[in-house]
């Protein structure tokens, strides 16, 4: 909402500095987005001086000027007066400044090879005088402090813009912010005087609201201007509508522009000789058509409240007239409307359709439904002063009764909801100057809402209406107190926080992507999953609800290959989503990691990154957060966009059905499609929530602590199994043999090839063995040999390698 | 007696000289090997008189003593030689570089919102959180913005369905909803997350993150609200002084509401929080709305209470002088390395906020 400071003090006497006003509009809620003069081509003419001037080379009658524009800018103009002479104060334009006489723009260019920045002014060119032999002569006695000033400063009216927020459209006109101000004490609202009329014959277009079940429109009234002649605004208007930034139409156009931006009060006018015998108020049929003013056809659904006449539809009620009945500069006789619109009708109308307007904006955040014959009278006043005219008599429509709403408001309330107590009597008067009537039965006010406030209808309202006024300032600063109710964080939370920084302690750096991603990339990480799509994407590679953490990260990797980078290690902990419903979302670490292994290091031998060294970092991870690794098992199984052969699943216990995490290569076919180029590309996922909360408080994880101090023993073996046979087996078959005897065991060596029949592999281990009762005699460790070489074999299948 | 005394100085003299480890293993043969001179002086004990005996004994255990304590003092010697010898071939070049290092980054978003939950955790609230897939009931209606309300237009909404009920949610307020629907006053949370708006520029960005704020109990009132914002901000700024300026504003899900301004000045191009004369607006509040209240079944003429909602991206940026908001959500790995913080950087009350 635009308007200038002195529109402003047509409503409001003051006697405060604009500063003030200023201030006093954010104190009470109306936030100033801007405070600025009115820019205007002629800011571009400045006073300056002429510091130097020098012969053209090229020219006898030109000049080069050193020219003082103030601000210590020095330029250079080329100049052909034969009065520009060092020390001169004149007038100067810069580039890109309209000259008056001519309208021509100026540029910065070349005169006879020297560049010219701008030009420096005669008097007939600013249409000053007709002078035109030299440039302008300036004063030094009133001039010479002003260098770098505008010359012209007859325009300096200042714009404040403020913005409005959806609860205030009492706020969109120029009297409701005087309203405001005075209630806060910055001047006294004045009251509008309005000159009797005289109103001529009745209104004899006949108006009719229908009892249609949507019906958006509750009030109509009119009045009929007979013989005006409609021209070119004022100047006095053309100033005000320009001063906010639009554009002056015609001057009935315009007054109703005016009316509409002083009152609030949105208006319009139809060219009477247009309507084809009467208006009919009425909800639209589907498939009518009609041709706003924004000169576009729009083609209505039913229920939406149209202004019609015998032939059709005249314009969208309290959104858009129609190019048939508008205005035109030869409009002889006009109706005006001042009508009352549904707030939900015209946001529904004009959301179907798409349209944004002015009276849309203000209609739809409610208008004063007692306005209507302060609008039609203000409004037809200036018409007929500016385009004369005869009035008609005001013809008021109404199919509803509006009366102002009551509350009532116990002032104690205040107290208890701000913190801080002020009189009644203060109360009162605020409230009276916002318009509301009060009448006071001991503490209970008894209050009228005024008829433009339809965001009030409750006690709190009022709270709110008293502490703006009087001043959020005044409200203390209680120091918080400590008391809680709940621990900060419940477990799952913690487990978040703590696997984060555990995983960025491997070496990842931690990114935050959107939870949207690309539908193509989605694609090769889905799974079966339901597609979730975004009705309305911010752009079409966005256009699905990600689920899975991985094709963001992958494209990112991909990103940052292609900015040079090989070795990256990635991670993200966010949402991933299975389905579109609320709550349908798993919270998940996704880890990715390309390139090699000390890369151009000195005394290491670089490698490729490989799935164990994700499976470590995801291992120890889990080992860090309190699992325990003793239980873990590993599967085989994964997701299909992780290599075949290169990838597994961990779970926390044998026997649980949901993996908590899988490990590998990501598939090869995805990273040739997505167009990866690196060597190699591992991950892994972590699903926070099938991580059991089985973990007991640290207190209470420490057993007693014991020990063994007999000899230890080591053994190793080698068995010969099938190429499938999987490590963790052989592992589990021995250290199940005796859980007190058989401390750790080692995969030292994987072996296949010379020696080692086709289809097998060697595996060879290393098995510590100590007890906790004795040192172990060598027959005692030759039988624990022989039986964990024949529990192997007879288990697996296994042959120990001779 | 003499005699031993001679094998000693004789040989204490000749372990005085500079010997290889063999030499000194044949002296000790000669001392002590089996016909040791020693060895030796030690079988014709039995044959003196024992008046004698035992006085040579003596001596000779002395003796014994002290030679056998020379030659280990040499063998250490040597030995100490022969290191240090080496020792001089062993240099290396110790400027060469370590082996890899891969130092790990926590992103700005995180290490914040670790920070404003440690901050409220000093004053007793607790973390909540709630889903980003939010129904249009919890996101606008229970807030009090029904349909067809001008203030849903502040929110550009990205729906799921084309009947416009289920969304990504424009705020955290929702989780204000369901904790309160889920539970009974007092309720002190907030609830950090990400949020969506189809918007995106330089300042915009589709998907952002907010941590919202809500203390329901009995008496709290606005005195309270402006006090613990107050402290938030002073603690998350760690500044001891900062200039906090509350306006009348509206939310539909407040009354009364108010934006939050803090002071600050540019030096050098940079902003610096607490001093100077500008505003800079960095957070919505006010009182949760009767209306709200009822929705959620709880009676508003027993509790009342506030709520806010802070951006947390934009927190970061300007504690941290991070310029643009899209740079949060881009990857550049030079971007996360770069204004990342180190994982054991955990903000903490008894550590601070940071180092």
């Amino acid at each position: 909402m635009k308007f200038t400071m002195s529109w402003l003090k047509e409503h409001l006497e003051t006697k405060h500095k604009d500063t003030q006003i200023i201030d006093k509009l954010t104190d009470v809620g109306l936030e100033v987005e801007s405070f600025e003069n009115i820019s205007s081509d002629l800011d571009n003419f400045k006073i300056a001086k002429i510091i130097n001037a020098e012969q053209h080379p090229n020219a006898d009658r030109l000049r080069i000027c050193d020219v003082d524009i103030g601000q210590q800018n020095i330029v250079k103009v080329v100049c052909g007066a034969p009065n520009a002479k060092k020390g001169l104060l004149t007038v100067y334009a810069g580039p890109g400044s309209v000259i008056p006489k001519n309208n021509m723009k100026l540029t910065v260019s070349k005169i006879r090879g020297i560049t010219s920045y701008g030009m420096l002014c005669s008097e007939s060119e600013l249409k000053l005088s007709d002078e035109s032999e030299g440039i302008t002569e300036l004063k030094p006695s009133k001039y010479s402090d002003k260098i770098g000033k505008n010359f012209f400063n007859n325009n300096n009216e200042k714009v404040v813009d403020l913005s409005i927020t959806p609860n205030r459209p009492d706020c969109l006109g120029v009297r409701g912010i005087a309203r405001d101000l005075a209630a806060a004490g910055t001047g006294k609202l004045k009251n509008i005087s309005h000159k009797n009329i005289k109103k001529d014959g009745s209104q004899n277009i006949k108006v009719s609201i229908t009892k249609d079940k949507k019906q958006g429109c509750t009030i109509f009234g009119s009045c009929l201007i007979k013989g005006v002649t409609n021209k070119e605004s004022p100047k006095w208007l053309k100033e005000k509508i320009t001063s906010l930034g639009q554009k002056p139409i015609s001057a009935i156009v315009d007054i109703t522009n005016y009316v509409m931006l002083d009152l609030n009060r949105p208006l319009h006018a139809y060219d009477a000789d247009k309507i084809d015998r009467e208006i009919i108020v009425r909800d639209s049929k589907k498939g009518e058509t009609f041709e706003a003013l924004d000169n576009k056809e729009y083609k209505l659904d039913d229920g939406m409240c149209v202004i019609s006449d015998k032939s059709g539809v005249l314009g969208l009620g309290g959104v858009i007239g129609g190019t048939r009945s508008g205005t035109e500069l030869k409009t002889k006789n006009i109706l005006l409307e001042s009508a009352y619109f549904i707030p939900r009708s015209i946001r529904k109308t004009s959301k179907l359709l798409n349209i944004d307007t002015d009276a849309k904006f203000r209609f739809e955040r409610g208008i004063d439904p007692q306005s209507i014959e302060t609008g039609l009278l203000k409004a037809s006043q200036l018409i007929s002063e500016i385009c004369g005219g005869k009035i008609s008599k005001f013809d008021i429509q109404k199919i509803k009764q509006y009366k102002n709403s009551e509350i009532k408001f116990n002032t104690s309330l205040f107290e208890k909801i701000t913190g801080f107590k002020i009189k009644d009597n203060e109360i009162i008067k605020i409230l009276n100057d916002l318009g509301f009537k009060v009448s006071r039965k001991k503490s209970e006010l008894k209050l009228k809402v005024p008829s433009w406030r339809p965001d009030i209808s409750q006690p709190i309202d009022i709270v709110e209406e008293v502490v703006r006024i009087k001043g959020y300032e005044n409200i203390e600063t209680i120091e918080p107190e400590k008391k809680r109710f709940k621990d900060t964080l419940n477990k799952q939370q913690k487990l978040f926080h703590f696997l984060q920084r555990s995983v960025a302690s491997k070496g990842y750096l931690e990114t935050v992507t959107w939870s949207f991603t690309d539908s193509r990339i989605n694609n090769f990480f889905k799974e079966n999953l339901k597609e979730i799509k975004i009705v309305n994407p911010i752009s079409l590679d966005l256009d699905v609800l990600r689920n899975s953490i991985f094709s963001n990260l992958a494209f990112y990797l991909k990103k940052n290959l292609d900015r040079g980078f090989k070795d990256i290690s990635l991670f993200e902990i966010g949402p991933i989503f299975k389905n579109n419903q609320p709550g349908e979302q798993l919270t998940v670490i996704g880890a990715i990691k390309s390139g090699k292994i000390s890369r151009l290091n000195w005394n290491e031998k670089e490698r490729l990154v490989d799935i164990f060294d994700v499976k470590k970092d995801l291992i120890q991870t889990l080992m860090e957060a309190g699992y325990d690794k003793q239980s873990f098992f590993i599967r085989d199984k994964s997701p299909t966009y992780y290599h075949p052969g290169k990838s597994g699943s961990v779970y926390l216990d044998k026997d649980d059905i949901d993996p908590v995490a899988y490990f590998g290569e990501l598939h090869p076919n995805i990273v040739k499609k997505l167009d990866i180029k690196t060597e190699g590309v591992v991950g892994f996922e972590i699903y926070l929530d099938y991580l059991k909360d089985n973990k007991i408080k640290l207190k209470d994880q420490k057993s007693n602590f014991e020990y063994s101090d007999y000899q230890k023993s080591e053994r190793d073996f080698a068995f010969v199994v099938d190429k499938n046979y999987k490590a963790q087996d052989l592992i589990e078959i021995i250290s199940s043999i005796d859980k007190s005897l058989i401390r750790s065991i080692k995969i030292f060596d994987i072996y296949e090839g010379e020696k080692i029949p086709d289809g097998k592999k060697s595996i060879a281990l290393n098995v510590t063995i100590q007890s906790s009762e004795k040192t172990l005699e060598e027959n005692d460790l030759e039988k624990i040999n022989k039986l964990i070489i024949s529990t192997v074999e007879s288990k697996s299948g296994a042959k120990i390698r001779s | 007696m003499s005699d031993i005394k001679k094998i000693k100085e004789e040989y204490l003299k000749k372990l005085d000289n500079n010997l290889e480890v063999e030499s000194v293993n044949q002296i000790k043969t000669e001392l002590f090997g089996k016909n040791g001179q020693i060895s030796n002086s030690f079988k014709t004990l039995g044959s003196l008189p024992n008046d004698e005996r035992k006085k040579f004994a003596s001596d000779l255990n002395s003796i014994k003593d002290e030679l056998q304590e020379k030659i280990n003092s040499k063998l250490q010697e040597i030995e100490i030689k022969e290191i240090n010898s080496k020792l001089e071939n062993e240099k290396l070049d110790v400027t060469l570089p370590e082996r890899e290092i891969n130092q790990g980054k926590i992103h700005p978003v995180s290490q914040v919102i670790d920070e404003i939950s440690s901050i409220f955790s000093e004053i007793g609230f607790s973390v909540e959180e709630g889903p980003d897939v939010e129904n249009e009931h919890y996101n606008f209606t229970a807030l009090n913005t029904p349909d067809n309300h001008p203030a849903r237009d502040m929110h550009d909404t990205f729906y799921l369905d084309n009947n416009k009920e289920i969304l990504l949610r424009t705020h955290t307020s929702p989780v204000q909803v369901r904790t309160m629907l889920n539970g009974k006053p007092p309720f002190k949370i907030i609830a950090p997350g990400r949020t969506y708006r189809s918007d995106s520029d330089q300042t915009h960005s589709p998907m952002f993150h907010q941590v919202e704020g809500l203390h329901i109990d009995k008496n709290i009132n606005m005195g309270h609200l402006k006090g613990c914002l107050n402290y938030f901000i002073k603690s998350f700024f760690e500044v001891d002084k900062i200039k906090m300026r509350f306006r009348p504003s509206h939310f539909p899900f407040t009354e009364p509401s108010a934006e939050v301004d803090i002071g600050y000045e540019l030096k050098d191009g940079k902003i610096v929080i607490g001093e100077g004369d500008k505003w800079l607006e960095i957070l919505g509040c006010g009182m949760v709305h009767p209306n709200v209240l009822k929705n959620v079944n709880v009676n508003p003429d027993k509790y009342q209470g506030y709520a806010f909602g802070i951006g947390i991206d934009r927190l970061g940026m300007l504690k941290y002088g991070i310029n643009d908001l899209r740079a949060f959500f881009e990857t550049d790995y030079r971007w996360l390395n770069h204004f990342g913080f180190d994982p054991l950087d955990v903000p903490s009350n008894y550590r601070g906020l940071s180092r």
